[in-house]
């Protein structure tokens, strides 16, 4: 019983813990171009100067 | 070369690319000195697609970044204000030709990441609520199980607040319309498991359906999520195509000054300018200037009309050849595109009328189960007269038919079956579409634009010596001329070869090579004397003739035949004259077909159709079809019709085959089939748990066991629904074939 008292909270607390991530990932538009970044591993990074920056909102 | 063709997916619209006024007029300002525009770009496609446009755009003066969106085929570009960077040409050049959206029809209701939110809080708390009722199963007793029990309250909360709000809000909405519909017995069901669990819990009950009320509502908003997404993208894929009215025209004021401005701003009596390419912006008389005028998305009319001082021309058609001063006579609001909007508002009832198949279901089954409920609630009342055991029992039958298998089983399978139809280059608008296409019983079909391309093709190009025709492709290479271009196509002319090469509007082109004249064009211009129809001739002399016919779109003989077979008597109703008609309706065996007909004549006809009980599709593509397609049962537009046209179709083709109208039928009717079933699934199963849970043998295991069965089950049928094998046949080939034409 009191192994419960502190694994509940903890195994709540994870899975709000990716409940959060998910959250975090849809507010900074991470699911707003799900074919895009599918695609986009293929390209290289050969300006690191002047490139396409990430757009968030 | 790259995997990409660009464009070849697409059918090819001939709309102007937006002028870098529109351009500006389209954008927003950021507030900090920058300014930003979204644009469609149909043609992307993949990563090198993604890095050739963010590059070039990244390249340009003034451009501070870009980003393309791949899902939904935009590109956002912010730049500093002032000098506005050659974004269009850029784009242009490099085979992605853009496109402006309406903002407002685009704009983002948010109700996609509402929804995610809700599909993700509800499957955090499905998750802990399940380890918690399993613990429970397996024998968790006396205050283990009240803590566990207390906990899933707990979690439970938030969630049916929270993601139960979405059916709670519909639920309220219908009821207070007086209608029914799933969501009622969701809501009730929800709120009642919940309510009684947490009288169980706090009376230290063994019977808690936590569980049940959570993952209910997590399977429910998984196929409602699928269900948006589907939708979204089908829509976002068509506002993106050509915008056919222009967003804004040069007008000319009183002191010479030229300015910009919206269409909205346009009224009767200004004079605005129109260049050789553009659209016309709003109705008006032709002060000044002659060209010719393609009419064919507002009359269906392929050819051409001359227009010149004192004509009257309509808003939405293009202005081919030479520059025009027009007077505008109405306002946007009042103009010909926004009578068609009207008379297709006013078309739209018996449309409206449909009720889905998920509607009809639902509002016999709410009554029903509810009934049943209260019946076995009544029923343990006079056998034990224990109030306590019979609501507990009564409320286990409506958890167990609250209908988790019946609202998936619909939205499942249209989910699976707008795929496959996104897949071939079909978007669908909704569900309802669907049904309604898997019961039409007749097909009208309009001709210009829809069963022929709207674009000339040029025949007996071998009759004619090639040295003479390579001739007039470089001379026609010059024109915007349908006709020219067609020539072009045909000869692929190099147009370097003339000098002082001029187009005379509503006449042809004339070009110098070697101390001779040419002219290409009508013949009594181009010769001299009296005549009819398209010459080359040399300082007068007709060297050669040419002969156009409208082309036909492709698999348009074997549709007709298909939708001859399965679906119904075939008709083509035209604007067109009567002989054009008549030559596309013998070369592609249609018996019945009508000529001439305005945009209320069309109307009518589909009216008088379904009263005789037709149930017809309308796939039509112009402006003076768009009140058909909403007056139509179910209707379908190609990529290239105008934006009122498309919005009003139920589907929209994005390839340049025909074959996507059997296509689509077929996959109607296999989806109305899995819907069938579906629906029995769920009718059998509740046949087979209601008994027991009335009965008062269901515990929340066994609840939870039944509902996602019955929900595996009908997931598993809908995805059943795999293209047929001719039609992947089909689309491997035609995907060949369209890739191997790609241009240069």
């Amino acid at each position: 019983m009191s192994t419960l008292l502190y694994l509940i909270p903890v195994a709540l607390f994870l899975g709000g813990l990716a409940l959060v991530a998910f959250l975090w990932a849809l507010r900074s538009g991470q699911y707003e171009d799900l074919d895009g970044a599918g695609e986009r591993i293929l390209i290289d990074d050969e300006e690191p100067g002047k490139r396409a920056t990430p757009k968030h909102r | 070369m790259s995997c990409c063709a660009p464009g070849a997916e697409f059918d090819a619209t001939q709309a102007a690319i937006p002028s870098d006024e529109e351009l500006l007029l389209a954008s927003r300002s950021l507030g900090n000195g920058k300014r930003q525009v979204e644009l469609a770009l149909p043609a992307v496609h993949c990563a090198a697609c993604i890095q050739t446009v963010e590059h070039a755009l990244c390249d340009l003066p003034g451009v501070e970044a870009a980003r393309v969106n791949l899902s939904t085929k935009r590109v956002s570009v912010k730049w500093r204000d002032g000098q506005l960077p050659p974004i269009t040409s850029t784009l242009t050049r490099l085979g992605y030709a853009p496109n402006l959206f309406d903002e407002a029809i685009a704009g983002r209701d948010g109700t996609m990441s509402d929804l995610l939110r809700a599909v993700a809080v509800s499957g955090f708390a499905a998750g802990n609520i399940m380890l918690l009722s399993v613990s429970v199963w397996s024998g968790a007793e006396g205050a283990t199980r009240d803590l566990f029990h207390w906990v899933s309250a707990l979690i439970a909360l938030p969630a049916l607040f929270y993601a139960g709000g979405i059916f709670y809000r519909s639920a309220w909405s219908a009821l207070s319309h007086g209608r029914m519909n799933m969501d009622v017995p969701i809501a009730i069901g929800v709120t009642l498991a919940y309510a009684m669990s947490l009288y169980e819990t706090i009376n230290h009950g063994s019977h808690a359906y936590f569980d049940a009320s959570v993952t209910l509502l997590f399977f429910l908003l998984i196929g409602r999520t699928l269900d948006h997404m589907m939708r979204d993208r089908a829509r976002e894929a068509v506002i993106g195509l050509a915008r056919l009215a222009p967003r804004g025209a040069l007008v000319v004021s009183e002191d010479g000054a030229r300015d910009y401005r919206p269409v909205e701003e346009i009224q009767p009596g200004m004079r605005v300018l129109i260049a050789a390419g553009e659209r016309i912006p709003v109705d008006g008389r032709v002060l000044d200037g002659r060209s010719d005028l393609d009419r064919s998305v507002v009359t269906g009319e392929s050819a051409p009309v001359l227009i010149a001082k004192g004509d009257m021309v309509q808003a939405g058609t293009l202005n081919l050849t030479g520059p025009l001063t027009l007077e505008a006579t109405s306002t946007a609001t009042s103009s010909f595109l926004a009578e068609m909007i009207r008379m297709l508002e006013a078309a739209e009832g018996g449309r409206a009328r449909y009720r889905r198949i998920a509607e009809r279901v639902s509002a016999l089954y709410a009554p029903v189960v509810h009934l049943t409920a209260f019946v076995t609630f009544l029923g343990w009342m006079a056998y034990g007269g224990d109030w306590h055991q019979a609501l507990t029992i009564a409320i286990a039958v409506l958890i167990i038919t609250c209908p988790c298998a019946l609202g998936l089983a619909v939205p499942i399978v249209q989910v699976v079956a707008a795929r496959r139809l996104f897949e071939a280059g079909v978007m669908v608008k909704d569900g309802s579409a669907m049904e309604r296409l898997a019961e039409a019983d007749a097909v009208v079909f309009d001709k210009t634009g829809t069963l022929t391309l709207g674009r000339p093709r040029l025949v007996g190009a071998e009759r004619i010596d090639p040295a003479v025709l390579g001739l007039a492709g470089s001379l026609a290479a010059h024109s915007r001329h349908p006709l020219s271009l067609a020539i072009a196509a045909e000869t692929g002319g190099d147009a370097t070869r003339f000098d002082d090469v001029t187009e005379q509007p509503g006449y042809g082109v004339e070009g110098r090579a070697d101390g001779h004249v040419w002219r290409l064009g009508r013949a009594a211009w181009a010769t001299g004397a009296k005549g009819d129809g398209t010459v080359l001739a040399r300082d007068g002399v007709e060297v050669a003739r040419f002969e156009f016919e409208d082309r036909l779109r492709a698999g348009a003989r074997d549709t007709v035949a298909e939708a001859e077979r399965t679906i119904g008597p075939v008709e083509m109703l035209s604007g067109d004259s009567e002989a054009a008609c008549a030559r596309v309706a013998a070369s592609l065996d249609i018996e019945r077909f009508r000529c001439g007909m305005l945009p209320a004549d069309k109307v009518a006809r589909l009216t008088e159709l379904s009263l005789s009980g037709h149930r017809v599709l309308m796939v039509g593509d112009g402006l003076n079809d768009a009140p058909a397609l909403g007056a139509a049962h179910v209707s379908m537009a190609p990529a290239s019709a105008a934006e009122v046209g498309r919005n009003a179709a139920d589907f929209v083709f994005l390839r340049e085959s025909l074959a996507a109208v059997p296509l689509a039928r077929d996959i109607a009717v296999r989806a109305g089939r899995l819907i069938r079933q579906n629906i029995a699934i769920a009718i059998v199963y509740n046949a087979i748990a209601v008994p027991i849970a009335i009965l008062g043998y269901v515990t929340p295991l066994i609840a939870a066991i039944a509902m996602s069965a019955s929900s595996i089950i009908v997931i598993a049928n809908a995805l059943r629904l795999s293209p047929s094998r001719e039609a992947k046949a089909e689309t491997a080939q035609t995907g060949t074939v369209v890739r191997a034409t790609r241009p240069a």
